[in-house]
């Protein structure tokens, strides 16, 4: 691409902001009412991991990859790859996160013991994310709700990301690199269309972000003398 | 006042079952120098208000845009694989219409690979529904070289009636030159319009000295450009030129060029449609009232 410096975000936006709204209230059309469903579901996950029950890291981190994989295919290879053809990578990068996810499950996680910052940001994505379209005026049929919408689904993973304890802690990264991606790249996507909350996804991710350096411990092991196991509650 | 809402006003005014047909006097058109071809002034482009995905309610509009498209005597069409769904957009929309053999298929090939430019031609063909396309552009030059032959030989086995290259907001016009000079092309794509006015400087006159046509795409700047000089009212002596607003006013400034063979404004308002292509019904303007009209908008 020449005179790279000449282009615009702008330049690189193929669709109108209805033909983006029309994409997730069709979405939310073929998939109702399993929303819901999926709410209540994280609802009672975000409830054990706020009760620092064993096993609700684990559960929660394979349920979120499971998430990742169905955005992948149903919402990005399936619909938004018919207007933007960039969304076959993005179902790609999807993809991949899910099984990210999932490895740090089976590898083992636990939940560190200041969860606060990380329990709030998962409970926004899952209670107020969804919503902010409606906040501005737009219709609920447009709703992006968790684990079944990438923004909200991104915002509530770097939740996660930041209150767990994996047993490899060098594998968390390449997970938060895909969630602060799609963070950034919807968040340009929805800045360029002029949308009024756009700026969500970016702070979302600037607030995972210092939450993790200020508020949690490093993943990479700066924790000295650390010695839970994973899948028992932390000390 | 935004011209969507003036358009909605005035609509409700209109006599009960008026089908809001297009006028009767079909709209100017101009020769394509390399074979003489008429086409109409104002063609009808497909970015971003064409892709519209699998949306049924969006495609029919679409569908509605095209119809008022062809009533009002459009024939050129302008897509590209770039576009998104708006290649099979269009194709259904010629098909529900019936218009696959009439219409003036303009597409594009974009693909860095030269190997598979056929394989996308052909992707696009079918999407259209179109026997062959009449023209195919190289779309901003990516892989010209490799394309252009492979478009020409094309063209000499009578799959495809024209070849072109394209570009726009300004970028590689020194390479656009070049190509033009060497090259045994039909048409040139450029960004020209009130504003963006550089070409008028040599690739215009480069075309007019090749015999090459030229389309002028972003005729208003994707609606900035509207929507900046709808805040201020229409010069009284644009009346002289019949225009009802100023998107005609922007049209006619662009087509009267006589460098210029079509204009390809984009839209999804079938009203809006039906205004552009009232702009090639108007008195077009000489090159004095050009100059006025640019100088106005200028000091806007």
């Amino acid at each position: 691409m020449t005179e790279w410096w000449t282009y615009r975000p702008s330049d690189f936006l193929l669709f109108s902001p209805r033909t983006y709204h029309r994409l997730f209230e069709l979405y939310n059309e073929s998939l109702w009412p399993v929303q819901p469903l999926v709410t209540l579901l994280w609802l009672a996950l975000l409830f054990a991991l706020w009760r620092g029950l064993a096993w609700a890291p684990r559960v929660a981190t394979v349920v979120l990859a499971a998430s990742w994989a169905w955005i992948a295919w149903a919402f990005h290879a399936e619909r938004y790859a018919d207007i933007n053809w960039a969304a076959s990578g993005f179902a790609v990068a999807f993809a991949a996160q899910a099984l990210l996810l999932l490895g740090l499950a089976v590898a083992g996680v636990s939940r560190e013991p200041a969860a606060r910052p990380g329990l709030s940001l998962l409970a926004w994505a899952i209670c107020a994310h969804p919503w902010l379209g409606m906040a501005f005026g737009r219709p609920w049929r447009e709703a992006e709700w968790f684990a079944l919408a990438p923004d909200a689904t991104a915002v509530g993973t770097l939740g996660l990301l930041v209150m767990l304890r994996p047993a490899w802690r060098w594998a968390a990264w390449p997970a938060w690199i895909v969630a602060l991606g799609w963070c950034a790249i919807s968040g340009a996507t929805l800045w360029t269309m002029g949308l009024p909350w756009a700026l969500a996804m970016p702070v979302a991710a600037l607030g995972a972000a210092w939450a993790a350096r200020h508020g949690a411990k490093l993943k990479i092991g700066l924790r000295a003398g650390a010695q839970t196991r994973p899948g028992l509650p932390p000390t | 006042m935004h011209r969507r809402t003036l358009l909605q006003s005035l609509a409700g005014l209109v006599p009960a079952g008026w089908s809001g047909a297009a006028s009767a006097q079909a709209p100017a058109s101009r020769a394509i120098p390399s074979s003489g071809e008429r086409i109409p002034l104002i063609g009808l482009g497909s970015w971003i208000t064409f892709n519209v995905g699998q949306d049924p309610v969006a495609r029919a509009a679409c569908a509605e845009v095209m119809r008022a498209f062809f009533e009002a005597g459009g024939r050129l069409i302008d897509s590209s694989p770039m576009y998104g769904s708006s290649q099979p957009v269009i194709g259904q929309g010629l098909t529900k219409l019936g218009r696959s053999q009439t219409v003036f298929a303009a597409d594009k090939v974009w693909i860095s690979s030269g190997a598979k430019g056929p394989e996308q031609i052909e992707a696009s063909r079918r999407f259209w529904g179109v026997t062959r396309f009449d023209l195919l552009q190289v779309h901003n030059l990516l892989a010209w070289e490799e394309h252009l032959p492979a478009l020409l030989a094309m063209k000499a086995a009578g799959r495809l009636r024209y070849v072109g290259i394209t570009t726009s907001e300004g970028r590689r016009h020194a390479e656009i030159e070049k190509v033009m000079r060497s090259q045994p092309i039909d048409f040139v794509q450029v960004s020209y319009n009130l504003l963006d006015r550089e070409v008028e400087q040599r690739i215009l006159p480069l075309a007019q000295e090749r015999g090459i046509a030229v389309i002028a795409n972003r005729p208003f700047r994707e609606g900035a450009l509207l929507r900046d000089l709808q805040r201020h009212r229409l010069p009284g002596w644009a009346a002289e030129l019949g225009c009802d607003g100023w998107a005609q006013f922007a049209l006619q400034f662009i087509v009267s060029h006589p460098a210029v063979t079509c204009a390809i404004p984009a839209t999804s308002s079938v009203a809006h449609v039906r205004q552009n292509l009232g702009a090639a019904r108007g008195t077009l303007p000489d090159a004095a009232m050009r100059a006025r009209m640019a100088a106005h908008v200028a000091a806007l």
